[in-house]
């Protein structure tokens, strides 16, 4: 056959939730970008549980929307229930979730990607990446090639200037339910059998992970009064920083909690020969942060019982999802363990519960930009990198997308460093860690969580979004009158000094705290923890009416100043070895004094700066020391040459 | 992350710069921008109206390191103003005679006042960054920072064998376990409850908090009971024990009269004679006795002369050897031994000799026999002593143990920090702050605590989470 040739500027291989947001960014920044999918009809699929958001996934679908992706608006469009969680705790934890109806969030990606300027969408598999060689000085950059484009299935070749790799679980992918083995992709769709041979002759590292999801059961045949209903909140705040609160109170649908028992466990217990992971027919390194039902009995054999949710897949089904019970174990064990639980004795099991097990890259093997470091312009995103999630896919598809797009128009990639957000810390850690299992977001690896917050991911990234390009003048306009109301009215209220005087302290009184020695600012009143902004408005005259977004901001920043500052103040030195740039070429084999142990990481992770490399396993300070001389001697070599 | 990040700030560091000799003569160097200001904080000068910051640069001057009203020592600082010092920065040296114990003290002192210990191979390291030192002696730079860790490393992990170590790790694993737990309610609210946890977790803070303050107290100077040589005092009733002790302790620690048998029980002293640490125990008199109390004293003797690695047997030269005599000479035949022959004041009534100790000895191992004339009623014979442990033990060289007290100081500090940063925890439960406040300052403690193991922070945590609480929603 002749052979045909398309050109476009980008490639997408996979419409997940990082393939959507990665060709959402190269179109609207101008770059002609075709999205290739397996099933045109399973745009942005939820192929696993039925939310977006939780803790701190929420930070990083805000920080999606501040940098200008589509996640947040997506899922404001489409909730069934919403809620804010940690309330009760400090603000950097607080973190949004919502329950999504899986069918209308995909029709809504599909409806954004199809009325985008620039893209396309096509149904295909791609069966292989084209590259040549390099410049030599490109070579001398770490580039071992150079992507051309890629061919699909039919032969047809697409010619780019840059391919994004999104395919999640979709490589050589098989599920597992029990001794029944499908060489599927996920909920029965094709997987993709070619792709992975092609990388690998490129000279890219795969391996291999797995993951699970718990059944789907009929809802018509599960008996809620034994479960306890668990609402939504109201009023809703919605995921976006652009959609109005007033479009998001609407009426939303319950999840239920019940709990297995000991006869649950003794089910499983009975039959954990027949897993396939401890029957050792599973290759793949499973998460431990989603374990498996038969893993949680197994590993915890104290707990008497575990939480199970049962959520609802969307408005079109009847199907819900059973949080808590993913599993590998064969369909009769399954019937009858789900059987035992409160609530679904007479249950009917709609889709089982399975494994699925795929090829996914090596991550130590890309760049900060999410480019692999030896083809120049093949990127990757989301679960191919080794991660888990909807949310963190989506989050490297954005990032992977304006950095593709950054490197094709010929400006500054984008960098987001562990201070400034969750995006940072997720590539960051990808990128500088040896990953071992499916990488999962948590507040816990954000080391300066406290300015981290979901509250202010617009004023931490809306800048950075703004100037790629994404977002719009009006979008930032509106973000600059914000955050000059919130320092006025910070200033306002140090400034504002209350005496001790009788009418104030009779309202401290009926307030219940103690009364002032002195004259005191309406700030340090705040950060009595019995008064808030909204409780101390009668003392406080001159106060204008002011946004709530922006209010929330106000009082975070007086009531945790102290905590604030002294993170502040470690990012400055964080900054100053984020600065310290190490040259692509450098041979680690020239600096004489460093350890064996931190030669072979710093070789095989190349950091691009000192505080990367400081954070690779096995590289101590004193070889940073060692390191930074030797960077400071070729420096200064260099100036002596000139 | 912690520790790399201090190592590349422009804050002012300090560490003894000399290897300590038998001399007892060292300096300690301070540099950095408050290298003046913090110094003159624990300086007074010989006269009065005098302090640092009127100190001419590159030159030196006599006076007085101070805690509070107490006189530490009398030092010479010399002051070498940026640009034209080792490092190019403000650099303070001070001259010490007061031997390690009173240098230990003085860095101390610098370092609660707002110096760091400086890194392995810092100062060089600042010189070369600096531009002092040339770029053709990088490499040589590089091998002394990549040398000096590895011996400061070695030094401190030899160090912390037994169980101080024990210790720590058994604080490090309680303080990850709470953060872990916190760390997993905070990731999966719905699953694990905090509800009245921070009342829970200040009583487990508080003990933490009150053990790390014990440490940090047992390591102070004059009681760091670790590698030091454990020595047992052994004489007769009243040939001088207790004030032998006394001499080397330089108080009245046991109780001295005439009076045979006034030392009850086992009296346990660390001391240092210049450089040599002996971990001293003294005994009741070695004497069948009938007297209850005092038998108990005997027997324990007895015992902790098997454990010893050093006897000073301490015999009255002005009253002839007798069957005690003989059994204590029995007991010591194994092991190394000293013998201090005392009383040597009363020349005119001496007894014993020499050759009659060493009669005694033949056949023992201890054929070259050091034996020492003293008189602790005057204080003779202390220098002959320390020699003759060196000879001993050292083969007459003791430069080498300088490292040792150095890092014991950058334990101490460290668990300073810990302690700190665990009373911040308590401060934040106090103000009654939310859960996810408590974690910024038990991760400090973690950490710091886990510097002096030399372990890499990694991702214990996220692992602690994983392990111990059952995650999964």
């Amino acid at each position: 056959m002749t052979i045909v040739k398309e050109k476009f500027d980008v490639v997408i291989i996979g419409a997940g939730h990082a393939g959507c947001e990665a060709a959402l960014a190269c179109a609207r920044l101008g770059l002609e970008t075709i999205v290739f999918t397996m099933s045109a009809d399973n745009i942005a699929f939820m192929p696993c549980n039925p939310h977006i958001g939780g803790s701190s996934k929420g930070h990083l679908v805000r920080e999606i929307d501040a940098l200008g992706g589509e996640m947040g608006k997506n899922i404001d469009k489409t909730f069934l229930q919403s809620k804010m969680l940690n309330t009760s705790k400090g603000p950097a934890v607080h973190s949004l979730r919502c329950q999504a109806d899986k069918m209308e969030y995909s029709k809504e990606m599909r409806k954004v990607l199809e009325s985008q300027d620039h893209l396309h969408i096509k149904q295909a598999e791609v069966s292989e990446i084209l590259f040549e060689e390099v410049s030599d000085e490109l070579k001398r950059e770490g580039y071992n090639n150079k992507i051309v484009g890629v061919k699909i299935f039919s032969g047809i070749i697409y010619e780019a200037k840059a391919v994004i790799l999104c395919t999640g679980t979709y490589l050589k992918s098989r599920c597992l339910t029990g001794e029944a083995i499908t060489y599927s992709g996920p909920n029965g769709l094709l997987p993709s059998n070619l792709l992975s041979d092609s990388l690998i002759s490129a000279g890219i590292e795969l391996r291999r992970f797995k993951t699970g999801t718990p059944a789907r059961m009929d809802g018509s045949t599960i008996d809620y009064s034994k479960m306890s209903e668990q609402f939504g909140d109201t009023p809703v705040v919605p995921f976006s920083f652009d959609t109005d609160p007033k479009d998001v109170q609407r009426p939303q649908v319950s999840c239920w909690l019940t709990y297995t028992n000991e006869k649950t466990h003794e089910i499983i217990k009975a039959n954990i020969d027949r897993s396939p992971i401890y029957a050792g027919i599973i290759e793949g390194v499973g998460p431990r942060y989603c374990p498996s039902i038969e893993d949680k009995v197994v590993k915890f054999p104290d707990h008497e019982r575990h939480q199970v949710f049962v959520e609802p897949e969307g408005t079109f089904t009847n199907e819900m999802y059973i949080d808590g019970m993913s599993s590998s174990l064969p369909e009769d064990v399954q019937i009858a363990m789900y059987r035992t639980v409160p609530g679904l004795e007479n249950c009917r099991i709609v889709k089982n519960a399975y494994a699925i097990e795929y090829d996914c890259l090596c991550p130590g093997q890309l760049h900060p930009t999410l480019e692999i470091k030896t083809t120049r312009g093949l990127f990757s995103a989301g679960q191919f990198n080794g991660s888990s999630g909807y949310e963190e896919a989506a989050a490297q598809g954005l990032y992977a997308g304006i950095n593709a797009a950054m490197q094709i128009l010929d400006k500054e990639s984008l960098y987001i460093d562990r201070s400034e957000g969750y995006i940072g810390v997720l590539v960051d850690d990808l990128v500088t860690k040896e990953n071992l299992e499916p990488y999962r977001m948590m507040t816990s690896r954000a080391e300066y969580r406290l300015l981290l917050r979901q509250d202010n991911a617009d004023i931490r990234l809306r800048q950075k979004g703004y100037e790629i390009g994404l977002i719009s003048e009006d979008q930032y306009n509106k973000l600059q009158t914000k955050i000059a109301l919130i320092d006025k009215e910070v200033s306002r209220l140090k400034e504002t000094v209350v005496g001790a005087n009788a009418t104030i302290q009779k309202f401290m009184e009926k307030v219940g705290t103690p009364t002032l020695k002195t004259a005191t600012s309406l700030a340090e009143l705040i950060c009595r923890p019995e008064l808030s902004y909204e409780s101390i408005k009668e003392i406080d005259p001159d106060r204008r009416p002011l946004p709530d977004d922006v209010i929330e901001q106000v009082e975070i920043t007086i009531r945790y100043e102290g905590y604030i500052n002294r993170q502040e103040r470690q990012v400055e030195q964080f900054k100053k070895l984020e600065k310290k740039k190490i040259p692509a070429d450098i041979n680690y084999d020239d600096v004489g004094s460093l350890r064996l142990e931190a030669r072979q990481k710093l070789q095989k992770f190349r950091p691009t700066n000192i505080g990367q490399a400081s954070r690779i396993g096995g590289v101590n300070p004193a070889d940073v020391s060692v390191l930074i001389i030797y960077l400071d001697s070729l420096h200064r070599g260099n100036a002596d040459e000139k | 992350m912690s520790r790399v990040l201090s190592t590349f700030s422009n804050d002012t560091i300090c560490a003894i710069a000399t290897a300590m000799s038998d001399a007892g003569i060292g300096i300690i160097r301070v540099s950095g921008p408050k290298a003046l200001s913090i110094c003159n904080t624990i300086y007074v000068s010989s006269q009065k109206e005098h302090t640092l910051l009127s100190h001419k640069p590159n030159s030196i001057r006599f006076g007085y390191i101070c805690d509070g009203d107490e006189i530490i020592d009398e030092v010479m600082i010399s002051y070498m103003k940026a640009p034209h010092s080792y490092t190019m920065e403000d650099v303070i040296e001070i001259n010490s005679h007061g031997g390690m114990l009173v240098m230990n003290r003085i860095l101390n002192l610098l370092l609660q006042t707002g110096c760091r210990m400086a890194e392995p191979g810092e100062f060089t390291k600042r010189a070369f960054l600096n531009g002092r030192i040339d770029l053709t002696k990088a490499e040589a730079v590089m091998d002394i920072i990549s040398a000096q860790n590895n011996f400061a490393l070695e030094s401190s992990k030899s160090q912390l064998q037994g169980k101080l170590s024990t210790k720590i790790k058994e604080l490090r694993e309680k303080i990850l376990y709470e953060m872990a737990f916190i760390e997993s309610a905070l990731d999966d609210p719905e699953n694990y409850d905090l509800t009245g946890y921070s009342q829970k977790l200040r009583s487990i803070i508080i003990p933490m908090r009150n053990e790390i303050c014990t440490l940090i107290e047992s390591s102070d100077e004059g009681k760091i009971r670790k590698d030091g040589i454990k020595t047992v005092i052994v004489g007769k009733p009243n040939a001088g024990k207790s004030s032998l002790l006394n001499a080397l302790t330089g108080d009245e620690r046991a109780i001295v009269t005439d009076i045979a048998g006034t030392t009850r029980d086992v009296i346990e002293e660390t001391v240092r004679l210049g450089d040599i640490v002996l971990h001293v125990i003294d005994t009741a008199g070695i004497r069948n006795t009938e007297d209850i109390i005092e038998k108990i004293g005997v027997d324990k003797a007895k015992s902790k002369i098997e454990e010893a690695d050093l006897i000073l047997y301490i015999l009255d030269s002005t009253s002839e050897t007798d069957n005690e005599d003989k059994e204590i000479i029995e007991l010591c035949k194994s092991k190394k031994t000293i013998v201090l022959l005392n009383k040597n004041d009363l020349s005119d009534n001496i007894k014993i000799t020499e050759d009659i100790v060493r009669m005694h000895f033949s056949g023992s191992s201890n054929e070259h026999l050091p034996i020492i004339r003293t008189s602790m009623l005057k204080g003779n014979g202390l220098e002959e002593l320390k020699d003759a442990i060196s000879d001993l033990f050292f083969n007459g060289d003791i430069v080498h143990k300088q490292e040792i007290y150095i890092t014991n100081l950058r334990h101490k500090d460290l668990l300073s920090k810990a302690g700190n940063s665990l009373e911040l925890v308590l401060d934040s439960i106090e103000k009654n702050l939310s859960e996810d406040f408590y974690t910024v300052d038990l991760t400090g403690a973690y950490e710091a605590l886990g510097e002096i193991l030399g372990e890499e922070i990694g991702d214990d945590l996220v692992e602690e989470i994983f392990s111990k609480f059952c995650m999964g929603k």
